[in-house]
């Protein structure tokens, strides 16, 4: 008798899942997704190929596109209903910085996974001076302080120094200008009337889209890069450039890409909205769980012609814990793709935050703007109540384990500690300009550029 | 005994009807590329076999000695040049990229049966459960298949090129038959002929985004814009060719319109057309050579679907095959290319008396 009753609970439970995940009302079905080749676009991936779109009622086509600028376009004209997007892409959209448009993000999609890369000839100029570990090999992480003896030969010589990263707005941009000027070298302002980036700067800085990173550096057009995987292993495949440093070595588990949706698709189809979040947090659980267990499953489906379509051994790399920097030099790095565990997924303001200082900093954002400026457009933008509620509804689905979800957040990480970032200059969502002002090479408070100088 | 026999005779006519055939067949081998038949027909019929062998050997063996020794030339120079993708294919690998394509579609047609049984189990649930409304048929949402992409390219470059027609045919008669409309055409046409389709691109990709707003229309942008990019690009030859044989009418049969009073219409379906017709089929035939041309290339900067979208991605993942699939691509929209010219060579050889080009 107690089975039995045992048993009708536990179906009326699993009738009760099934129609769970059914009941949402969605207002859109068919949806086109964009995506840059890159591997951290693996949850899209993921949740089309193991089927989670598809549980939630929806059918996703998943569609390449030729560079962030075309990306971020779709999303605006609707021609694409949300995508893998630079963290910055939304934020600057909805401030206004280059198209206006209000974008917003309920999910976080990883964090790390990028590197910065130089070519050969600047490695072989910069490794005598790395200082060398025992075993003779370079000792990580590099500072840029080792490539400034040779920008500075380049400047005498009267040669421009360039490297490139993928967008104006893009992480790469913030994290090799943090590096650049962790190591002192000034990496150039942006002002309104010259939106290059290269004012006063020692390092020109341009854009090339990620897979064409390899190629534009082959050809001598950069001498280096920041971008995320696989385009630095490719690198080193391909016997073009060595990685000098990652992301995580710059800022232990920093914020990465996000998944962009515009606000007005997310007011019309707020269930939709929810739906595309589970499905995406249920690929980001398979991705971590069991301590990466099905890395290599999803190396296999990145390396697919369609997807990222790089050699699945270059991809691999990274993917399943492994960095190779110079050719044979392979080290562990079991943290360079974090896609669910630290709550890599859930969109914390601070993390928004941190990206609007870096705009400030190098005068995308032109003027000083307010602590409470950088709170409210942070929550513009992301949205952690959508993911809350979607995440809610798979952990009474039975999908995902309460315990895995900051519940009671109220967005803040904590602040990252001097330990964790190269400069050892700690950070601090909650006093965004103090944290501005405590960064040597920057705009301060009250500065601006203007006609190429810094005023104030 | 009379000379002659009459079965003799008999036999001598029915060669003659054979020999007659074969050379009317032989227009057509012509105009599909297979002029070698015609040599080995002669010979099958009894015509001189070393005189036909001759033939044979200009028209059949000497291609293939020059495809075979370019294949040579490929197979020993290719592994020679080292990329930092690895060696430059050679044929081998090319060819066993045709097959992975092949099986890359086998299997996306696989996954695709998968989704509609999925869909149809889906839609019983739902009658089942009652739900009619929620039965819902949809196209599968997976990746285009090589296939896939060489067929979009077809129908965009088909579409546009079309359109291309539409306009300047009528513009080239226009132009032809007055001299003020060709006065007014002229400078427009030696401006805009020489414009690049990189540099059409992106003015029609704003205007189509600006005009085209809905999402669920007929036509999806990125196919209006490829194909308005090739219409743009396609439309001059038709013109200038149209022009150039509407204005090269024999006078005579000017006057004699003239003399029977015959009425535009008349005049321009009935006597300018059919002259004007074998030159403006040459400007097709030149409009659909550029407009296939065009559309890779537009393909390829906006990431429209097509074969220059194939391209591109391949160019984009860097793997160990791209470059043997890019040359996979490389031979598809050559011999596309070259079939389309003779489609439109075959059109040509139907709708006009006279085979000159």
């Amino acid at each position: 008798m107690k089975t039995t009753l045992a048993i009708l609970l536990a179906t009326s439970s699993l009738l009760a899942t099934s129609a769970a995940a059914q009941s949402l009302d969605l207002e859109k079905e068919d949806l086109t997704l964009g995506f840059i080749k890159l591997t951290d676009m693996a949850p899209l991936a993921v949740a089309y190929e193991l089927g989670y779109f598809e549980d939630e009622g929806l059918f996703v086509t998943l569609e390449a596109q030729a560079n962030w600028k075309v990306l971020l376009d779709g999303v605006i004209s609707g021609e694409l209903d949300g995508a893998h997007m630079l963290a910055g892409q939304p934020l600057a959209a909805t401030i206004g910085y280059g198209t206006e448009a209000h974008i917003i993000t309920p999910f976080s999609m990883d964090l790390n996974g990028n590197a910065i890369t130089v070519s050969n000839e600047i490695w072989d100029e910069m490794k005598p001076n790395v200082p060398l570990m025992d075993d003779g090999r370079p000792q990580h992480p590099i500072s840029a302080a080792a490539l400034a003896p040779v920008v500075e030969d380049y400047l005498d010589r009267g040669e421009p120094f360039n490297m490139g990263m993928v967008f104006p707005v893009s992480t790469h941009n913030y994290e090799i200008r943090y590096w650049l000027a962790a190591g002192g070298l000034q990496p150039g302002f942006y002002s309104e009337q010259d939106i290059s980036g290269q004012i006063g700067a020692d390092v020109l800085l341009s854009v090339t889209p990620p897979p064409q990173m390899p190629a534009t550096m082959e050809a001598g057009t950069i001498f280096g890069y920041a971008v995320g995987e696989p385009w630095n292993q490719q690198a080193v495949f391909k016997n073009i450039g060595v990685p000098v440093i990652t992301d995580y070595d710059m800022w232990k588990n920093n914020p990465e890409k996000v998944f962009g949706i515009s606000a007005q698709f997310a007011e019309e189809n707020p269930n939709t909205t929810i739906a595309l979040t589970k499905a995406l947090i249920r690929a980001a659980i398979w991705l971590d769980e069991n301590d990466n267990a099905n890395r290599e499953e999803a190396v296999q489906m990145l390396s697919r012609p369609d997807y990222v379509g790089a050699d699945a051994e270059v991809i691999a790399n990274s993917m399943t814990g492994f960095f190779e920097f110079e050719k044979g030099d392979v080290r562990p790095a079991p943290d360079f793709n974090v896609f669910f565990r630290y709550n890599a997924t859930y969109p914390f303001y601070s993390d928004a935050i941190w990206y609007l200082t870096q705009m400030r900093r190098w005068g995308q954002i032109p003027e000083t703007m307010s602590d409470e400026w950088y709170f409210e457009t942070a929550a513009d933008v992301y949205r952690p109540d959508i993911y809350l509620e979607a995440a809610r509804m798979l952990v009474d689905e039975g999908m995902a384990n309460e315990a895995d979800f900051p519940w009671d957040s109220d967005g803040f990480k904590a602040p990252t500690p001097a330990s964790d970032i190269i400069d050892a200059i700690p950070y601090d969502g909650r006093t965004p300009n103090a944290y501005i002002d405590s960064l040597p090479i920057g705009l301060k408070s009250g500065q601006t550029v203007l006609d190429g100088e810094i005023q104030g | 005994m009379t000379a002659i026999d009459p079965s003799t005779l008999d036999i001598e006519a029915r060669r003659a009807r054979r020999f007659a055939r074969i050379t009317k067949a032989d227009g057509w081998f012509r105009v599909l590329g297979l002029a070698w038949l015609t040599p080995i027909l002669r010979a099958a019929a009894g015509d001189n076999p070393r005189a036909q062998l001759g033939e044979v050997w200009r028209l059949l063996g000497v291609p293939l000695v020059a495809i075979g020794v370019f294949v040579a030339l490929w197979a020993t120079l290719a592994p020679q040049v080292q990329t930092s993708l690895g060696a430059v294919p050679g044929p081998v690998q090319v060819w066993e990229q045709v097959g992975e394509l092949r099986q890359d579609a086998v299997r996306e047609g696989e996954r695709e049966a998968a989704f509609y049984e999925r869909q149809e189990a889906r839609n019983a649930e739902h009658i089942a459960n009652g739900d009619t409304d929620r039965v819902r048929d949809r196209v599968y949402t997976g990746k285009p298949t090589y296939y896939d992409q060489i067929w979009t390219s077809i129908k965009t470059v088909f579409f546009g090129f079309l359109v291309a027609s539409i306009v300047a045919i009528p513009l080239g008669i226009a132009a032809g038959l007055s001299v003020t409309a060709n006065a007014a055409l002229n400078p427009l046409i030696q401006i805009f002929k020489p414009v690049s389709p990189l540099a059409w691109l992106p003015i029609v990709t704003m205007i189509v985004s600006a005009v085209y707003t809905t999402n669920d229309g007929m036509f999806s942008k990125s196919f209006l814009v490829s194909a308005i990019t090739v219409t743009l690009c396609s439309l001059w030859p038709t013109l200038i060719n149209t022009a150039l044989g509407v204005s090269s009418i024999d006078k005579d049969l000017v006057s004699v319109s003239r003399v029977l009073k015959m009425n535009t219409y008349t005049k321009i379906t009935k006597l300018v057309l059919p002259s004007a017709l074998p030159l403006i089929f040459t400007g097709l035939r030149l409009s659909l050579g550029v407009g296939w041309m065009v559309l890779i290339a537009a393909e390829m900067l906006a990431q429209n679907p097509g074969l220059g979208k194939f391209v591109w991605d391949e160019f984009q993942n860097g793997s160990s095959q791209s470059l043997a699939r890019i040359m996979v691509a490389v031979f598809t929209i050559g011999i596309i290319g070259f079939l389309l010219d003779r489609v439109m060579y075959a059109l040509q050889s139907m709708f006009t008396f006279s085979n000159n080009r």
